[in-house]
């Protein structure tokens, strides 16, 4: 541990800390908290039962009580250690609730009640992860359809959009036509044109192309971005002409040179816009709300919101759907997160 | 016959002219060479044969087929790139199967070629490196083994030594010119520098914004220049020029000086403009004033088995001297500088073109090609 | 799978070599360009016109030959006002107090956004250990989806939860966030900083270290103080990406929808109801559905995001110029 701490509060440069060093990892320290915490607390909460769910104040781990089966009793009792009275130090399954009063039997003789004041027991509990919480959302709600239907957008606009935005990327970094201006403009005129301010014409549109309330309709509106076109142009055009070129002279046509030396060359620029069109997709939700109606075509994050609403009261499961709608994000950031940071730091985001 | 044919051809680029009509034949199993200062439109010229750039106006022919619409692929011509232009994601076999994939040649014959190729090239060692795991002489190899595996009816380099240092720039010269002799096919190089030209070349074509000023054998080149910018241009040192006027058969310079010529060669009035044209093997230290000058040493480089002198004249002119051997002079020394008259040129000040020896009429025209 | 794709490829090429032999030199350049314009014309060409056409259109038909030209009129209603202050004074006062929320809203968030990025930024440009792992600590709520950035606060803030038990043990009284409006204002621009500081962080970051050490080093050879190299050195270097940072920011706070809608859904009230709410629940989750307000509204937000955004392409360029 003091090593830890001395890993952590070395500088660099001079032997002793300033009070901007403590300062600095005090920062850090919170930042952590702030930034992690409600994550991790999320995670721990979408583990405990009900019960403990609502339970205040709330603790960290998920705790369940323990429970017994006896004979006689359909349901599994929950076990308590007496602590006052005469049955003081024993400890006994509880039947039922009473008001004030717990009416409770011994393990060895299960058919014979006692009544105990409520104060005169505390529940007897363990760590226990309440998986429950997870299945439920597989067997009782279509869990796995929304998380097709988020996949599938996902996957197939991402296609669609890096083949697509290439090939135009491939076009204005490499070809002197005239209208290369003008199409520069037109693709910055639609940078200024973000889908909220068109929401409603694009509905229209969507639907008189008859792909209202399919997947299709979520994925083909938003298929060309000039952001991609922009990321990928920019790469391109530090791809030498000669190389180009080159490929002319050994007699490959317009379009092998585009996939087979272009697109191959520009890779770093693609997994870039890959990760981050991945991330738009799978977190869309403005559009989707508006273009999807049946829950049969529902995404996650569309299904998340619409049971915040159903829900209010059964957070056990929209929790444990909040944690695997936010895991692929995770997993994608825990492997890629160098990508990650450089693909949003040049594009300036959306 | 001639393999390669241009015809008055130009270039464009909306309002301005870089190429201004160029005429030129290329002989089967010809090396010839495009030299000249940058900016002057040789590349430009190569890109045109090439396909790679279009040409704005004239016929250009490869055999006897005029080729100015024929897409760069189908003409049947190989280029080595000024950066190599190597395929940077494929291996060095990738790099050279590319383009015989593309013509759609069956494996086991692209095979052979590639290895027979490599082989010559010395490069079978590395077939399956990238581009990036290779030294610069290697990639050249790969660049120049990839044209060779086409079996191009022309070779066209575009400055492909101008990336390497100097001693691997040697190498290479005498390696493409054993290339040239073993191969047996027509190629065009080009390059700014006058000494590659010299060394590889059978023949030289040296350009000057957009136009070709003389094409010929690269000793013609040397001993009889068109014009005042291809003696310039063409031997190393360069040329030294004195401006004067001509008096009879004497050339009258600014200060009174005056240098005697052998005899009344050039038909021109007394008092025209012209230049003379001195190499620096022709000028040294003497002693004879009627074919003189005078002039103080700048610099002195004494190479042991070369001298050169670096003086300015009276004029201000800059003269350089190269002797073989040691010379006896130092910096500050004043000395007599006599010119070995029947061997300098004689240029028009006016219009730089060479006036001819042993010529009757109006001699101030020469050709310029 | 490279085989497939492959195949693939070379079936587009034998079109395409048709075309490239149709088209002279560098025209065929538009074939690659086919795709994305056609996309481009039909989803953000064509909405931009049909958005003009609904805003001068009126009644709840969907189809535009069904609609009548009402001229300015939804514009007229939407700018009814007689204090543009007060919306209550207005025609339609949930449109004026979405547009209140969200000039509100932009203000704090975008100022509290811009000082706190700012302050973790220069944190982290000190030399401080695992720079590496403490960045992506603060740019990982960026990834995470507006509804479950939404509902992990929720989670916490909710009666019983994490930080009403936080004011229990300091002895204060349990909070219903969500039920106040200034609490679910308060927590909403929170939210959204919370979700997007790391973004902006990671662009001054940036901008920090393309700060050439030698400059600092001169500032130190010249005595400078810590604060005095801060303001005078740091922060006037800084400022074009500060400029850059905040643009963006504004742009994208204009447009906060997701994670507020999904926090409170506008409430309590209409306490935390932005304009992209303003517009949604009018075109889409009212009825009638009013797409002639909601077009009208949209323009008038276009315009400022056009502003906006060509603010941005400036101060972008003028930095990448130098």
């Amino acid at each position: 541990m003091a090593k830890a701490i001395d890993f952590l509060t070395r500088t660099r440069g001079h032997g002793k800390l300033h009070w901007t060093d403590w300062f600095t990892y005090a920062y850090l320290l919170f930042g952590i908290l702030l930034m992690f915490g409600p994550v991790v607390w999320l995670v721990m909460s979408s583990f405990k039962t009900d019960a403990e769910l609502d339970r205040f104040p709330p603790r960290f781990l998920p705790y369940a009580a323990q429970t017994v089966e006896l004979e006689g009793y359909s349901k599994p009792l929950p076990l308590y250690k007496v602590v006052s009275g005469e049955l003081a130090g024993e400890t006994v399954a509880q039947v039922r609730r009473i008001g004030l009063t717990s009416q409770v039997v011994r393990l060895d003789a299960p058919d014979q009640i006692v009544k105990i004041g409520l104060k005169d027991r505390e529940p007897i509990e363990r760590i226990s992860i309440a998986t429950e919480n997870y299945t439920n959302l597989f067997s009782k709600f279509d869990f796995l359809r929304f998380f097709w239907n988020s996949t599938f957008i996902t996957v197939v606009a991402t296609v669609i959009m890096l083949i697509v935005n290439s090939m135009a990327a491939f076009a204005l970094a490499k070809y002197k036509f005239s209208g290369r201006a003008a199409v520069m403009a037109m693709v910055i005129g639609v940078l200024m044109i973000p889908q909220t301010v068109v929401l409603v014409p694009l509905f229209i549109v969507t639907k008189e192309l008859g792909m209202l309330d399919s997947l299709w309709g979520v994925i083909v509106p938003g298929a060309a971005t000039p952001t991609g076109i922009f990321l990928l142009r920019q790469y391109m055009l530090t791809i030498p002409d000669e190389i180009l070129d080159a490929a002319r002279m050994d007699k490959a046509s317009e379009w092998k040179i585009y996939w087979r030396i272009v697109l191959p060359l520009s890779a770093p620029a693609i997994a870039v816009l890959a990760i981050l069109a991945i991330m738009w997709r799978w977190n869309d939700f403005l559009w989707p709300l508006i273009a999807l109606s049946r829950s049969d075509n529902f995404t996650l994050q569309l299904a998340l919101n619409s049971f915040q609403g159903e829900m209010t009261t059964q957070w056990s499961s929209l929790l444990a759907m909040t944690v695997l709608t936010l895991l692929p994000v995770a997993l994608v950031f825990a492997f890629l997160q160098k990508y990650i940071a450089t693909g949003i730091a040049s594009t300036g985001g959306k | 016959m001639a393999d390669l044919r241009l015809k008055n051809v130009t270039k464009s680029y909306g309002a301005v002219e870089v190429i201004k009509g160029v005429d030129l034949e290329v002989a089967h199993g010809e090396f010839c060479v495009f030299v000249g200062p940058s900016g002057c439109g040789k590349s430009t010229l190569l890109k045109m044969i090439s396909g790679l750039e279009s040409i704005t106006s004239g016929d250009l022919y490869i055999g006897d087929d005029q080729v100015n619409e024929v897409a760069a692929a189908e003409r049947g011509l190989a280029m080595v790139f000024q950066s190599y232009a190597l395929y940077p994601h494929m291996n060095v076999r990738q790099n050279l199967s590319f383009g015989l994939e593309n013509l759609k040649t069956p494996k086991p014959v692209i095979e052979e070629k590639i290895n027979a190729a490599a082989k010559m090239l010395q490069i079978d060692e590395l077939m399956d490196r990238r581009p990036r795991d290779l030294s610069g002489g290697q990639r050249q190899r790969v660049a120049i083994g990839r044209a060779v595996v086409r079996e191009p009816r022309i070779f066209l380099f575009d400055e492909p030594l101008s990336n390497l240092d100097a001693e691997l720039r040697v190498d290479m010269r005498s390696e493409i010119a054993q290339l040239h002799r073993q191969l047996g096919n027509t190629m065009i190089y080009v390059t700014h520098d006058q000494v590659e030209a010299m060394t590889m070349a059978d023949k030289i074509a040296v350009l000057r914004s957009g136009l070709v000023e003389q094409y010929g054998k690269p000793l013609d080149l040397f001993n009889d220049p068109a014009n005042i910018f291809v003696a310039g241009f063409i031997g190393s040192p360069k040329m030294n020029f004195i401006q004067g006027e001509l008096q009879g058969n004497r050339l009258l310079l600014k200060n009174g000086e005056s240098i005697e010529l052998p005899e009344a060669r050039f038909h021109l009035k007394d008092g025209a403009k012209v230049t003379l044209g001195i190499r620096p093997n022709d000028i040294a230290p003497g002693s004879d004033a009627t074919h003189g000058l005078n002039a103080n040493i700048k610099s002195v480089e004494q190479l042991g088995g070369d001298s050169y002198i670096y003086a300015v004249s009276d004029m201000g002119d800059n003269i350089t001297v190269h002797r073989p051997g040691q010379v006896n002079v130092s910096v500050g020394d004043k000395l007599l500088l006599e010119v070995d008259v029947d061997t300098t040129h004689l240029f028009d000040t006016e219009t730089g073109l060479t006036l001819r020896k042993n010529r009757t009429g109006n001699t101030s025209e020469a050709s310029a090609q | 799978m490279i085989r497939i794709v492959s195949f693939f490829m070379d079936l587009i090429d034998i079109p395409m070599r048709h075309a490239q032999r149709y088209l002279r030199g560098h025209s065929i350049a538009w074939v690659f360009l086919f795709p994305n314009l056609v996309l481009f014309g039909l989803f953000a060409f064509l909405p931009i016109l049909l958005n003009v056409a609904y805003a001068f259109t009126g009644t709840d038909n969907i189809m535009l030959w069904d609609r009548t030209y009402v001229a300015g009129e939804n514009f007229a209603a939407l700018t009814a006002c007689s204090n543009y202050l007060d919306a209550n004074s207005c025609e339609l006062d949930l449109f004026w107090r979405s547009v209140h929320n969200t000039l509100l809203f932009i203000v704090l968030q975008v100022g509290i956004m811009v000082g706190v990025s700012l302050v973790t930024a220069l944190i982290l440009n000190r030399r401080i250990r695992a720079r590496g792992f403490f960045r992506s600590v603060f740019f990982f709520p960026v990834l995470l989806s507006p509804v479950v950035v939404a509902l992990i606060w929720k989670w916490i803030l909710q009666r019983n939860g994490l930080m009403n038990a936080g004011l229990e043990q300091l002895g204060l009284e349990r909070v219903v966030w969500m039920l106040d409006r200034n609490w679910a204002f308060a927590w909403s621009v929170f939210l959204s900083v919370w979700a997007h500081m790391g973004f902006y962080t990671l662009i001054l970051l940036a901008g920090l270290q393309a700060i050439p050490r030698d400059v600092y080093d001169a500032a130190t050879m010249d005595a400078a103080k810590p604060f005095r190299t801060f303001y005078r050195i740091t922060l006037p270097l800084l400022m074009p990406t500060m400029l850059v940072v905040m643009v963006l920011a504004l742009i994208k706070g204009v447009q906060t929808f997701d994670e507020v809608y999904a926090f409170t859904g506008g409430g309590p009230g209409s306490a935390t109801t932005l304009i992209i709410q303003y517009i949604y629940e009018t075109g889409f989750a009212g009825a009638p559905r009013l797409f002639g307000l909601a077009s009208a509204a949209s323009i008038i937000l276009a315009l400022v995001l056009a502003a906006l955004t060509f603010l941005q392409l400036k101060f972008t360029r003028r930095n990448a110029d130098g």
